[in-house]
């Protein structure tokens, strides 16, 4: 009877601690929360983000759970998902859109013990970091394809706001046209909204009766492409390759990739050496990258992009390296000097090249 | 056997307070229809809709947050319509009162004076009513319909939001978004309680359901509102002159949507941003209408409504349910109140067709 | 930069632009006339739209998406009908019920498909006509759809003016009672005015989702409907003023882009507030002397018809 009664407690302390080890597995399994701007969809901003979360997903499989949240206004009402994601569990949590700043910062102060990256910001706090990729190293790059394929000599851009991110896109791209084709310029239509596709198609269809003959935007539909494809112009695609829905007028696309930073950033967190930081990468560190070039592009047009690109990562190249002069003629980068970080954050002025000026 | 649709001799009394309760029930009902065909089980997905955003004391805050600007607009709308006259231009209005506000907190961004959130609520106030006051000018000196022209002017409003805050309102130093500068603390309204995010706005808001009940159950003009909307020749036999119920009428709504434009700003988003309202001046509508155009009742359709938005971002959260759901179930709602209403006025009779004499 | 080819540019996209103003503000014009107000036409598009755009997607059948358009936006217009014909609701409040409902119920159908495109309707190609300089583009290059929106115009104008139902419908909007007292079904025809005014908003829809932009987004008739019920009111209730009028709209919603291209500083959003203040404009102008509204809005518009009141 008694052995019997011993063996009974051994086994249901056996269970016992299966089931403790377990469910701290399961504890251990590290809650990463994704809060999006707009659908997934295809292609664009967000689309790219979750191709990052799945990737990281896959990485640390068995480690991490994730929830996206998508079309979450900025706003009161990204305050109130963040901050539901906070409580239901979620240790990091990546809000994927400049206007989440100030939300962010509210709930981080109310969950000390919690991780937060914000995408494209500039404040930092004890427990919020921020991220951002080197969109302009692609655009320079995309520039040169662009400027090469031009025959009249107008690029088009469909932006979405003038702020400095967009600004220094712009720049890079009318810079590396430019390098190849000194009379190439840029005429950009602002349309006041990151996803309307209705306006995308719209504002590209005006640049193309201008005049553009290659148009690349930064905003976050299909609608560019699909409209150059239509109308037999070129592409240029931002954040995603959108080669499926324009196969002949697609030259490259510049493709944002989260997949390195979000596995880096959640293995951080489970080995406890998450710091805040500004992290801005390019395509050095794998974040930027052009989708494969169309083939009508000629061989030596490529030789230059590889030799750009080479440039770039061995450090001996800068897309914003002087001689620059802004749209007046004035100089505002020397020969032999380059724009800092700090100089570039801040971009809120045209170069040489580019028509029209920047809205107030 | 047939039903046949016939006139009541009187109003029902009874209807008139069921048939708000008729409508949320049948709304309920849907709602379990709709979780069901979306695969989720009903019970889990009732709970995660209707329960769980209020099951703490957040969320409760954040019930009143969401219901505070509706009770408001619901309430001014209410003294219009009841004479029916139809102000479609609330969301407007809150707009022009929230620039009004905005533009008052910005310039006094460096003081720390207690008179500037007085000052934007006046300011508010003002840019609503001048907003409501074009259509009903319009109104009364052209004859010129205001639901259409209150319904332009909320584009306007809008577009011109967006103007000011591309623009001249932007902040210096704000990398160039579409924004104005963050609120001095002088220009936020308190919280009320720790670990809320209740501010004093709700107070502004529940205050202004109890005046307008003042005006609508225990004043003169009150009386004269509810005769006009009833039998407008009786009204105006009685002297009541139908002009200038129109401006109270217009001029209501627009005041309370335009204080309810600064306490979004100086509340929730302690700034200017280019959409302020996730479509609270249509929402307001509906408020006012399954609230029975009473502020009581008003009061309670707020609060259900509020549910509805919070429901919608818990359902999405928990349930993976599409944000759409909300918008599916505030129309369901209004459909199944004015449908309800009908039995206020008729009653349904089973009748045997009339046989042949032989 | 500002040459005839550009202006003819200009000028094809105002066309295309306009169309689903077109189709909506028809609609709804004939639904005005029996003196029923729906203000449900945005609800309406969007259904129209996503459902036209599944129709497509899932069939690459242009027929299907039409009908599918068409049929839902009579749908949702039947639900206004019953609520407002039969259960004699407040037309104001079931209007607007329906435009939120419609923009739920639209941005729910549409989960799946966002940011999916569609090939897009094909220009038609009218051999010898196409090629007229000038006017081969202008007149002659558009889609299937478009045409179909002009064929709407002759159809409308020719049924409300020139044909016994025609005059019929125009006169239980101008008096039901007296039309009652004829003998004419008053509930009936504004059924069918009703739902004709649903068909035709789907279109509008359906011609925005699956050839003009072509994808769908949540909320992409962005205020289009509204502009069609002011449209209405711009063209003081006339089918020739209500396409003069949408191609105008068409065209101001396009001009913001062309103008900044061309450097011109107006700020877009003071071009996107034009048709909203000009129809303000019109419709005082319209009001104020009583001869001039009565010879040109539907007298009972908007008025509860109560059959049991003779």
């Amino acid at each position: 009877m008694r052995s019997r009664k011993s063996i009974l407690t051994l086994l249901i302390s056996l269970a016992c601690v299966a089931g403790l080890v377990l469910t701290a597995q399961a504890a251990d399994k590290l809650k990463v929360g994704f809060v999006y701007i707009s659908p997934i969809g295809d292609a664009g901003w967000t689309h790219q983000h979750d191709l990052g979360r799945q990737a990281m997903e896959k990485n640390l499989a068995g480690k991490v759970e994730t929830k996206y949240i998508e079309n979450v206004p900025e706003g009161p009402e990204a305050e109130r998902v963040i901050r539901d994601l906070a409580k239901s569990g979620y240790d990091l949590i990546f809000t994927t859109s400049f206007g989440y700043m100030n939300p962010t910062l509210k709930v981080a102060k109310m969950f000390p013990k919690k991780y937060f990256e914000h995408a494209t910001g500039y404040k930092l706090a004890k427990n919020v970091g921020t991220y951002m990729c080197r969109f302009y190293e692609g655009r320079y790059l995309s520039g040169i394809i662009a400027g090469s394929m031009t025959k009249s000599n107008t690029l088009g851009y469909v932006a979405a706001f003038p702020i400095p991110e967009v600004i220094r896109g712009i720049n890079a791209f009318t810079l590396g046209a430019r390098s190849v084709n000194p009379k190439a310029e840029v005429k950009v239509i602002w349309v006041n909204s990151w996803f309307d596709p209705g306006k995308e198609r719209e504002a590209t269809e005006a640049l193309i009766s201008q005049g553009a003959d290659v148009v690349t935007h930064h905003t976050d539909s299909t609608a560019p492409v699909l409209t150059a494809e239509e109308k037999g112009k070129y592409a240029i695609a931002y954040h995603s390759d959108m080669s499926k829905y324009g196969p002949k007028a697609q030259l490259t696309a510049v493709m944002h990739l989260y997949d390195k930073f979000y596995t880096k950033t959640a293995q951080a967190v489970l080995d406890h050496t998450w710091k805040p930081e500004a992290v801005w990468t390019g395509i050095k560190e794998g974040s930027i990258k052009l989708a494969p070039i169309n083939p009508v592009v000629p061989k030596d047009v490529i030789a230059k992009v590889d030799q750009a690109r080479q440039g770039i990562i061995d450090g001996t190249f800068h897309p914003f390296q002087g001689p620059i002069k802004d749209q007046s003629g004035k100089e505002v980068v020397a020969a032999g000097k380059h724009l800092s970080d700090k100089e570039l954050l801040g971009m809120n002025y045209y170069v040489e090249g580019v028509l029209g000026s920047v809205p107030k | 056997m047939f039903v046949k649709i016939e006139p009541r001799p009187e109003p029902s009394r009874v209807m008139r307070y069921c048939s708000p309760l008729l409508a949320a029930l049948l709304m309920l009902i849907s709602g379990l229809v709709i979780f069901t065909l979306l695969g989720k089980d009903p019970g889990q997905a009732f709970y995660a809709f209707f329960v769980e955003p209020v099951n703490d004391l957040y969320g409760i805050g954040e019930l009143f947050i969401k219901a505070a600007p509706l009770m408001l607009i619901g309430t001014g709308l209410a003294i219009g319509f009841r004479a029916s006259i139809w102000n479609i231009g609330a969301e407007g209005q809150l707009t022009l009162g929230a620039i009004c506000g905005g533009c008052v907190a910005i310039y006094f961004q460096h003081s720390d004076g207690w008179y500037v959130l007085p000052l934007m609520m006046l300011a508010g106030a003002a840019g609503g009513t001048f907003w409501a006051a074009i259509p009903a000018w319009l109104r009364t000196r052209f004859n010129a319909n205001e639901i259409l022209v209150s319904l332009m002017l909320n584009y306007v409003a809008i577009l011109l939001l967006a103007l000011l805050v591309h623009g001249p309102l932007r902040d210096p130093n704000g990398y160039g978004f579409p924004q104005s500068i963050l609120f001095s603390d002088s220009a936020i309204l308190p919280i009320l309680f720790e670990g809320t995010r209740l501010h004093a706005g709700v107070l502004i808001a529940l205050a202004g359901v109890f005046i307008g009940w003042i005006l609508l159950e225990k004043s003169f003009i009150g009386y004269q509102i509810q005769v006009a909307g009833l039998a407008r020749k009786a009204a105006s036999y009685a002297g009541f002159k139908y002009t200038k119920l129109i401006w109270i009428g217009m001029l209501a709504g627009g005041l309370a949507a335009g204080i309810a434009g600064v306490v979004e700003i100086s509340g929730p988003i302690g700034q200017l941003i280019d959409s302020i309202s996730p479509g609270y001046g249509y929402a307001a509508i509906i408020v006012a209408f399954v609230g029975r155009l009473h502020p009581g009742g008003i009061f309670l359709s707020s609060l259900l409504m509020a549910l509805l938005y919070l429901g919608g971002e818990s359902g999405q959260m928990n349930l993976d349910l599409p944000s759409a759901v909300t918008g599916i179930f505030q129309g369901l709602l209004l459909f199944y109140l004015l449908a309800a209403d009908f039995l206020i006025d008729y009653r349904l009779r089973w009748a045997r067709p009339a046989r042949e004499v032989a | 930069m500002m040459d005839a080819h550009l202006v003819l540019q200009i000028l094809v996209a105002a066309i295309a632009a306009g169309t689903p103003f077109v189709y909506a503000a028809l609609g709804e014009l004939v639904t005005e006339k029996s003196g029923v107000l729906n203000l449900g036409v945005e609800g309406m598009m969007l259904v129209g739209a996503i459902t036209g755009f599944i129709a497509m997607a899932k069939t690459n059948s242009l027929a299907l998406a039409v009908l599918a358009g068409m049929g839902s936006g009579a749908a949702m217009a039947a639900l206004f009908g019953v609520l407002t014909l039969t259960l004699m609701a407040n037309q104001v409040a079931s209007g607007l019920a329906l435009t939120i409902f419609g923009v739920g119920l639209s941005a729910f159908l549409g989960l799946n498909y966002t940011n999916i495109a569609l090939p897009g309707v094909p220009e038609l190609h009218i051999p010898l006509l196409s090629d007229i300089p000038v006017l081969g583009p202008l007149f002659f290059s558009h889609d299937i759809l478009v045409y179909g929106s002009i064929a709407l115009f002759v159809a409308v104008s020719w049924f409300l003016y020139r044909t016994r139902p025609g005059l019929i419908l125009r006169g239980i909007g101008e008096a039901p009672r007296s039309a009652h007292a004829l003998g004419y079904n008053v509930i009936l025809i504004r059924y069918l005015a009703v739902l004709f005014g649903g068909a035709m908003a789907g279109m509008g829809g359906v011609y925005l989702s699956v050839a003009y932009t072509p994808m769908w987004v949540e909320g992409m008739v962005a205020g289009r409907g509204w502009v069609s019920l002011a449209l209405v009111v711009f063209a003081t209730w006339r089918p020739a003023r209500v396409m003069a009028g949408a191609y105008l709209f068409g065209g101001i919603t396009i001009a913001q882009f062309h103008v900044q291209g061309l450097g011109i500083e107006i700020p877009s959003q003071l071009l996107s507030m034009l048709p909203y203040i000009a129809t303000i404009i019109v419709l005082v102008f319209i009001s104020r002397d009583q001869n001039t509204i009565r010879l040109n809005s539907p007298a009972s518009l908007g008025m509860t018809y109560h059959p049991e009141n003779q």
